[in-house]
Order: structure tokens, then C-alpha cells, then sequence
């Protein structure tokens, strides 16, 4: 058995990595939807809804792209390393790191997708969020 | 380039629709009792996870055109939707670090959405 702070230590860094993880996942995903073909561009919730087959149409293209696939598998290793960082220590503590997948994603974002930027309402946004998120698992 | 706002209602639309599959998780939770067969018949875990993959769609949908930076960060709207689905049906109660989180969460996604105007 691992003593408490071991697994303490071990839950951080699981969920670290987990932050990664799903940071590279929605870069994937990303860049899969938007390899899905024209078609699937101006999409609208809307449109959807009258149009239920675009739903349909859009899940199968889905499943063709090796992007998405990578994306989803990633999304899976993520909810099982999560479930045994959950192991040693409450999710309430754990909210601090998880919020690091928002500085991650936009990082990422900047330096690999096109047409991405920052200005200043997005950064504080960020900051924001963040904090917001870091919150929330406190006790009081 | 600006990201369009159809594209950010499809995302907060996903995070909605995860939202409630969070709510079916749990209720499946709830009603676990063990053994691997019962966990295949517990059908709100079902509802869960197909809620999951819906909403999903929904995401992937919003994100296929428009900016990552903008589009993720709206992501953080499942937790307002998720902690009132808590307080109204498993009677969490709101603590004060809740709505401290809520109104940040808020307040950072309104200025996303300035940053994108």
C-alpha cells in the first residue's frame, strides 16, 4: 500500500498528465472536424434541428477520420487514468489542475492550429475561467 | 478572423446536453450494486453515456469551423449547468466557493465572447 501522501503525489500527477493528454485531444479533434469536408461547415443548431439526417451524417464522417479516432481514444485513456487518480485523493482538490487544460488548449492552440490568436478579453477570459474552475471544489 | 456565433451555441449546446449525461452518471452510481452484468443492466448509466456521446457530437460540430481559443473556453459553462442540475436533484447545497466559481466562470466567458466580437 502506498502511503497517503505517495498517493497524493501520484494523483497530481496523473491528473497532470491527464490535462495534457486532453489538451492534445481537442487539438486532434479539432483538426479532424475540420478536415470533415465543406458540407459539414456552417452547421447550425438550427439546421440541425430541421435537418435531424445532418446529425446522422455527421457522426458516420466521424468514425473516417484517423484524427478523430486518435482524438477519442485519447478521451478514453483520459476518463480511466482520471478514475485512478480519483483513487488517492477527492475530486475537490484535483479542480486547480483540471483548469490547467484551459491554459494548455490555448497554448496549443497559438502555436499549431491557423488562424488562432489572443487579444486581451480572451486572456482575461482565460484567467477567469481558470480561476473559476480552481474554486470550485473548496469546501467552503 | 472571427468565430461564428453558430458555432459557439452548437459548443454551449454540447455542454448542456453533457451536462445532463453527468446527471445520469450519477444516478447510475447511485444504483450500482457490484457485479459486472449489473453494471451492463443499469440503464441510467446507459443514458449517460449515450447523453455523452451526444453532446460530443454537438462539440465536434461547433469546433469544426471557428477558433480553438475562442470554442474551448465555452466548455466551462457544463459546470454553472452541472451544479445547478446538482443542487436541484441531489439537493448539493451551493457553497460559497460554488458561486464564487459560477460568477468567474461566467464573467470569463463573457469576456471570451468580447474578445471575439
Amino acid at each position: 500500500m502506498l502511503d497517503p501522501r505517495a498517493a497524493a503525489r501520484r494523483s497530481f500527477l496523473l491528473v497532470l498528465s491527464c490535462t495534457v493528454i486532453g489538451a492534445l485531444a481537442q487539438i486532434l479533434v479539432k483538426q479532424g472536424t475540420s478536415q470533415l469536408g465543406e458540407h459539414h461547415l456552417h452547421l447550425s443548431l438550427g439546421e440541425v434541428a430541421r435537418k435531424p439526417e445532418l446529425f446522422v451524417q455527421f457522426s458516420l464522417d466521424m468514425l473516417n477520420n484517423a484524427k478523430l479516432f486518435i482524438g477519442y481514444c485519447l478521451y478514453g485513456i483520459n476518463t480511466f487514468l482520471m478514475a485512478l487518480a480519483l483513487k488517492g485523493r477527492e475530486l475537490s482538490r484535483l479542480y486547480p489542475i483540471i483548469a490547467l487544460t484551459y491554459v494548455w488548449v490555448t497554448i496549443l492552440s497559438l502555436f499549431v492550429l491557423p488562424d488562432e490568436h489572443l487579444n486581451f478579453f480572451r486572456t482575461a477570459g482565460i484567467v477567469f475561467i481558470v480561476g473559476g474552475v480552481s474554486v470550485l471544489g473548496l469546501k467552503k | 478572423m472571427k468565430t461564428p456565433i453558430s458555432s459557439i451555441i452548437l459548443v454551449l449546446f454540447g455542454s448542456f446536453v453533457g451536462s445532463f449525461g453527468a446527471v445520469f452518471l450519477k444516478l447510475g452510481a447511485e444504483h450500482m450494486q457490484g457485479s459486472l452484468k449489473r453494471i451492463f443492466n443499469n440503464y441510467w448509466l446507459g443514458v449517460g453515456v449515450v447523453l455523452y456521446l451526444l453532446s460530443s457530437v454537438f462539440y465536434m460540430m461547433g469546433v469544426a469551423q471557428g477558433q480553438l481559443t475562442v470554442l474551448y473556453p465555452m466548455v466551462s459553462v457544463g459546470y454553472i449547468f452541472a451544479i445547478v442540475w446538482a443542487r436541484l436533484f441531489f439537493k448539493e447545497p451551493f457553497t460559497r466557493a460554488k458561486i464564487g466559481g459560477l460568477a468567474a466562470i461566467i464573467v470569463g466567458v463573457a469576456l471570451i465572447n468580447l474578445g471575439n466580437a
